[in-house]
């Protein structure tokens, strides 16, 4: 009894335990619809229908190719900036306590945040049009 | 054995409370699609779907049952594993964000107190941002193990965009944590008691900047008009799941209204109040607990529906952006935008403060 009151008065991984609880019910549900419909539907297979739909046209070649290489830019430039943003999360719970001496602090920070993001405009990281 | 007890009776509270919440969210994402329809029709002058029952009410009914008995076609050329696992992670990403969202105030049932929410963790706007990154796989995996040259492109545009926008989403909620102190949706919630205590308690009218990028960022989340291109039909035929057919491409397209249930939930859960309303001190007091509770409940739907419709009256009248347009709004306004938006909430608060 007492250790359920702890558990909900302060922050303790049991407080995780109903999360787990949704992920087991959630997969379970995914789990029983996939089978449900496997079993359910016609299974008339034939070679001509397990080809790639494509639009239709014979698909020429394997999609596995070289893509653009800015789609990759972009994931990078995510994860580098992604960082930069969750940084800024525990300042922002931190927000009040800290006052303006904190909040000098983080103003540098946005400025080397803002260098970082003004570089790769510059550098066009971010034009789409060649 | 007290203890034990008590973590029976715990466990089984919260299965009730998953499955309500999860069928609930199922239930509404099929009505979504019905409202969906309907307010196209409305909007371009048709009559909709009119046939199954009244109204067309039995119209998602009826589709589901056909995806469920479609053939399940698995291309040769697809990679099976990933093929099959694309569409599960999408759904299951979408049946998780519900986990922290408080749905109503705590009431009490034979002398134990419940709580309307599954997990009241402190870091729930993290874990949304976790959830909502995993469900880029979902897309991304889909997309890839296909082996369609259309399908890929459209996963990968999916993708980008909605990393990019992520970083958007991230800094403008930063100005709201300065604002509340904490990162837990039911704290959060609290803060907004009420409507009005001498100034708006309501987030959006104290943080109209954060809220609009907000809402930007959310439409680009969802894949929704006008940043579907994940799904421009003109361009790329269907989408990512072009190759999918049966219960899987079901789950691609229901898993997409549960996020937007969900997301609207989540809006007005951050921004709107959550279940808060004017007056809901009067309220509480002329009425029973159980009664209460209920209102609590529908006022936070009310409000969800009314984002859903939102949504959708965007989706019909706006046209889609083009790629390169939405990278430059994504990375080069509402960066800066969230940005200043942080530095002139901190000022604020913090000269406020003295």
């Amino acid at each position: 009894m007492d250790l359920l009151l702890l558990a909900t008065d302060q922050n303790t991984p049991f407080n995780y335990f109903p999360i787990a609880l949704q992920l087991v019910v959630a997969i379970g549900f995914v789990i029983v619809m996939m089978v449900v419909t496997h079993l359910l539907g016609p299974k008339r297979r034939t070679s001509d229908k397990l080809i790639n739909f494509e639009s239709g046209i014979p698909s020429v070649g394997n999609a596995r190719q070289p893509m653009a290489i800015k789609y990759f830019l972009v994931a990078i430039l995510f994860v580098l900036f992604d960082v930069e943003v969750i940084f800024f999360y525990p300042y922002a719970i931190n927000f009040a306590e800290l006052g303006w001496e904190g909040f000098k602090a983080v103003l540098l920070f946005v400025a080397f945040f803002l260098c970082g993001f003004i570089y790769i405009v510059k550098k066009g990281a971010l034009e789409w049009e060649e | 054995m007290m203890l034990l007890q008590m973590d029976v009776a715990f466990i089984i509270e919260k299965l009730i409370l998953i499955t309500i919440i999860l069928f609930g969210s199922l239930g509404i994402a099929m009505y979504a699609t019905w409202g969906e329809r309907k307010v196209a029709a409305i909007m371009q002058d048709r009559k909709g779907p009119s046939r199954a029952g009244p109204f067309g009410l039995l119209q998602p009914l009826a589709d589901g049952v056909k995806l469920f008995m479609k053939e399940e076609i698995i291309p040769d050329s697809s990679t099976r594993f990933l093929f099959i696992l694309g569409p599960c992670l999408a759904m299951l990403t979408a049946l998780l964000t519900s986990a922290v969202v408080p749905w109503g105030p705590d009431f009490q049932l034979a002398g134990r107190t419940v709580s309307l929410q599954v997990a009241d963790i402190n870091i729930g706007i993290l874990f949304i941002f976790g959830v909502l990154s995993v469900g880029v796989y979902g897309v991304m995996l889909g997309g890839w193990a296909s082996n369609n040259k259309f399908s890929l492109l459209s996963s990968i545009r999916a993708a980008s965009q909605a990393i990019s926008y992520e970083l958007a989403m991230g800094l403008s909620l930063i100005a709201v944590i300065m604002m509340t102190g904490t990162l837990s949706l039911r704290e959060i919630v609290a803060q907004q008691h009420g409507f009005w205590d001498g100034g708006f308690t309501w987030i959006a009218f104290r943080q109209p900047i954060g809220f609009l990028v907000f809402l930007i960022c959310t439409f680009a989340e969802l894949n929704r008009a006008p940043f579907d291109l994940a799904e421009a039909e003109s361009e790329l035929n269907m989408g990512f799941h072009q190759e999918y057919s049966s219960m899987k491409l079901g789950f691609y397209l229901f898993a997409e209204y549960i996020n937007l249930f969900v997301s609207s939930v989540i809006l007005s859960t951050l921004f709107f109040g959550g279940y808060n309303f004017p007056f809901m001190d009067a309220v509480q007091g002329a009425v029973p607990e159980w009664l209460f509770v209920i209102i609590c409940v529908m006022v936070l739907l009310t409000k969800a529906v009314g984002f859903i419709l939102f949504f959708m009256f965007v989706r019909w009248t706006l046209p889609r952006f083009r790629y390169d347009q939405l990278m430059k709004l994504g990375w080069k306004t509402l960066i800066p935008i969230a940005l200043i938006n942080m530095v002139i909430t901190g000022i604020v608060v913090l000269a406020r403060m003295k």
